[in-house]
């Protein structure tokens, strides 16, 4: 399933039956044989939209997902292996961050920056980084005190030399396990600002703008909404399938993730 | 039991400062990020001289520290000051909506925690047996459901289709319980959904880690009934994480409530707050995030409070 959609968001130009923006058809025609999934609410094609939208929503959420743990885990390593003011202000830094529910601070600070893409990544990839944070700087924290790399220092080794070649191979397993989960969140959170109005703009769309598009239809009993809220529900769930078999397969991980 | 009082008492001091902490970060985060309110609101056709007027009448030619100071100021006396697109009083206009959604939250908890409890429990006497494995499975494919999703697959089977409740939740003041009640059904449904698994999960590995525990296993090997193992035993040392689970979903409920209220435009807070973020309404919009993190803060608050009073061991000091 996920690399169906993967295959749909990197070869959205070529397999789209419609372009994105025609208008082909009548307002929310039912599925026919020519419009798979029948139009929206403008009369454009379903499907095609569906394709095209796979490649905002997918290609948004990496980019937010491969910002925050760039970000998170760079700071994170260094903190632990760092220590003193830095870590603690950094930490401190993060509580508080924690301390507001992520959608609304998101909308708070949505509400005074220009709404764009980078935007968008930049505010979903620093505000999911506080989680990533977390876990590298935990992880490291408890890798900094194991014999190899007390032996590292004892060698002479820089600072750079252990956070690089002594800890980041041993703590990448765990971050990795952590990838899947965190890429799911940025879907849904991305879904999320999007549904609300506040993600991407019109007439680019990502799966949560369709289902906020078509959401009048509901009322008249036209599932249109729908069908982009479900790809988000199997998207999510076929990749939180794929982390824990991962992390099923990586045993020394074995129950590292009770009570989540 | 003073040392006790002065734990709680720490931690009360510690949510204070950390929400002022956040009230400086929300205002910060409105303020001093690249983009000019003014130029929002009015756009990029603005003329100079409307720009510099309504900088003048927000108060942006004053330093960003003593409007902090004035916002602040104006909060613990209640005013929330004015919203800048309709000039309506943003504490009225709160008051009204903040019932609406403590309504609707309070409703699906009374829901969502028992049951969350009970399948819990289920799930723990039938570990591994196919019930613990039904209830965990559909729960981890529960938690990747956005909640648009079951919000509008409720309204079109429930509400469209069979037709047993409305599909839009509008309540008004001269409404009675019940009617109020009916109105909310769909969205309580729908955030109680969302919760429901995450709550269970949690309640189900709180208990297991109880259960575990070497006094649960002297009290088995003692030869005492299960059911006076889990009244006497088990429950009271149970309470404490159960509680704490309980109230972080609570503060989560605070931040589904506001996809909830959108898609099925319900009054309440949230609609309120995203109907103002796409207005760029400042005001509005730091008023609404303030409320907000306080009630996460404050629930978060109690759940350590709780496991303060609860646990034996915190009360004395080492």
């Amino acid at each position: 399933m996920t690399s169906l959609f993967l295959l749909a968001a990197i070869f959205a130009p070529w397999i789209a039956p419609h372009d994105l923006g025609d208008t082909v058809g009548g307002v929310w025609e039912p599925s026919s044989s020519e419009f798979w999934l029948g139009t929206d609410n403008l009369g454009r094609d379903l499907l095609s939209r569906m394709i095209y939208g796979a490649r905002t929503t997918i290609f948004i959420a990496l980019m937010a997902t491969a910002l925050s743990f760039t970000l998170g885990s760079v700071l994170g390593l260094g903190a632990a292996v760092i220590g003193g003011w830095l870590d603690q202000v950094l930490s401190r830094f993060v509580d508080l961050l924690m301390s507001i529910p992520t959608l609304i601070f998101a909308l708070v600070v949505l509400s005074v920056l220009p709404a764009n893409l980078i935007t968008l990544i930049l505010v979903m990839g620093i505000l999911d980084a506080t989680r990533v944070f977390r876990l590298a700087r935990a992880v490291a924290v408890d890798i900094n005190v194991m014999e190899y790399v007390e032996a590292a220092r004892l060698r002479g080794e820089g600072k750079i030399w252990i956070v690089f070649r002594e800890i980041l191979p041993n703590a990448l397993t765990p971050l990795i396990a952590e990838l899947g989960l965190r890429f799911i969140f940025q879907v849904l959170f991305l879904s999320a600002l999007s549904f609300l109005g506040l993600g991407v703009e019109p007439p680019d769309a990502d799966w949560g703008g369709m289902v906020k598009e078509n959401k009048d239809g509901i009322i008249f009993g036209i599932p249109a909404a729908l069908i982009p809220a479900a790809a988000i529900a199997i998207l999510a769930i076929s990749v939180n399938l794929i982390a824990d078999w991962v992390l099923n397969r990586t045993t020394d991980l074995k129950g590292g993730r009770s009570g989540q | 039991m003073s040392y006790l009082l002065i734990l709680v008492a720490k931690r009360l001091a510690i949510s204070a400062l950390l929400l002022l902490a956040v009230s400086a970060l929300i205002f910060a985060g409105t303020t001093i990020l690249p983009g000019d309110v003014a130029q929002s609101i009015l756009g990029q056709s603005a003329t100079p001289e409307a720009l510099a007027n309504l900088r003048r009448d927000m108060g942006l030619n004053e330093s960003a520290l003593s409007r902090y100071i004035s916002w602040l100021g104006g909060i613990v006396q209640g005013d929330l000051g004015k919203a800048l697109t309709n000039g309506t009083d943003i504490a009225d206009a709160i008051s009204k909506r903040l019932y609406n959604t403590v309504f609707l939250a309070s409703v699906s908890a009374i829901i969502a925690v028992p049951i969350a409890i009970f399948l819990g429990l289920v799930a723990v006497r039938y570990k591994n047996r196919w019930p613990d494995k039904l209830i965990s499975g559909s729960t981890l494919a529960f938690i990747s459901l956005p909640e648009f999703f079951t919000g509008y697959l409720l309204i079109y089977f429930v509400a469209v289709k069979l037709g047993w409740f409305p599909s839009v939740a509008t309540v008004y003041e001269s409404m009675s319980f019940t009617e109020r009640l009916t109105a909310v059904a769909l969205p309580a449904a729908t955030l109680t959904l969302v919760v429901l698994a995450h709550m269970m999960r949690m309640t189900r590995a709180a208990i297991l880690n109880v259960m575990q525990s070497a006094y649960i296993e002297t009290a088995e090997l003692k030869g005492l009934s299960p059911l006076r193992i889990i009244a006497r035993h088990a429950f009271p040392n149970a309470i404490a994480p159960i509680v704490n689970v309980v109230m972080l979903n609570l503060a989560y409920l605070v931040v589904g409530v506001v996809v909830v209220e959108v898609i099925f435009v319900y009054p309440g807070m949230g609609q309120y707050l995203v109907d103002h973020v796409s207005k760029r309404d400042v005001p509005v919009v730091q008023a609404c995030g303030l409320i907000f993190a306080a009630f996460y803060i404050g629930l978060n608050m109690i759940a350590d409070i709780v496991s303060i009073i609860a646990n034996p061991r915190i009360r004395h000091p080492r």
